[in-house]
């Protein structure tokens, strides 16, 4: 998995690609979430080129989600992939999560 | 008793058989999630059935490896892969302490929902047609299957 961090009006959007699984993310993504958090507590991960996830990247995106709400800020999600998308639905995290379509609403959406 | 799994599958429908006897690692788990996918591939699965079917291959084989034998050096993976008419079937067996599947949390309770793990056997049972797990003492064997004519309608 890659990250790209860009700031857009006050909100840090995340870019991620490749793969969020066991190994390949372990601890990679909260890392990053943690390292955004010292500049905005906005936060928009774009899982635009997120291809591919596991039950351990699912857990990766909860464990980013609770350490930005922990921390009195926001997480968002940004252009889920069909897969991903399926298994939010099926695990019912896609109740858990606020996920936009277009990043400029996306970003306009922060309180 | 330990034939009663419903996993057993007759000899004459049997298209391919591969049997996988791997260290515990992750690049084991790659290994056994690739074998899968192109074997889901050659039973007719369409790309999205079978990069599922890859995928909880792959919770099954990280709880093998990780949960089961704790990646230990001395402990093995075993993987048995078969293609058969009706579609595919894989059981992998790991030489842990075991693993009780009723035992686990339902992640989709609301208590439940925002813990960072414990959705691997959901997620098996979501995908697959079938899951069945078998006590070794040690050991766990779980067994997956997909119906190919099934695939329309779940």
């Amino acid at each position: 998995m890659d990250t790209k961090v860009r700031h857009v009006d006050g909100v840090t959007v995340l870019d991620l690609s490749g793969k969020i699984t066991m190994g390949e993310a372990s601890g990679k993504l909260r890392g990053a979430v943690q390292d955004a958090l010292s500049s905005s507590k906005k936060i928009l991960l774009n899982l635009a080129d997120v291809n591919y996830i596991d039950s351990a990247g699912l857990g990766e995106l909860v464990s980013a989600f609770t350490t930005v709400k922990n921390a009195g800020g926001e997480l968002k999600l940004l252009n889920l992939t069909k897969k991903v998308r399926d298994l939010l639905v099926i695990t019912k995290l896609l109740t858990v999560f606020d996920v936009k379509e277009n990043e400029g609403d996306a970003v306009k959406s922060f309180a | 008793m330990d034939n009663q799994s419903g996993a057993e599958v007759s000899p004459t429908s049997l298209l391919e058989h591969t049997e996988l006897h791997l260290p515990s690692s992750l690049e084991s788990v790659s290994e056994i999630e690739r074998a899968v996918e192109a074997m889901a591939g050659r039973a007719g699965f369409d790309e999205d059935t079978a990069s599922n079917i890859a995928m909880v291959t792959r919770e099954a084989a990280i709880n093998a490896c990780k949960h089961g034998n704790k990646y230990a050096g001395d402990k093995r993976v075993d993987v048995v892969l078969d293609r058969t008419a009706d579609g595919i079937r894989i059981c992998i067996t790991d030489q842990g302490d075991g693993l009780d599947p009723d035992s686990l949390p339902d992640p989709l309770d609301p208590a439940n929902l925002l813990r960072s793990s414990g959705r691997g056997v959901f997620l098996m049972r979501a995908i697959m047609d079938e899951v069945h797990f078998r006590q070794l003492q040690p050991g766990t064997e779980v067994t997956l299957i997909k119906h190919r004519h099934l695939e329309a309608t779940s």
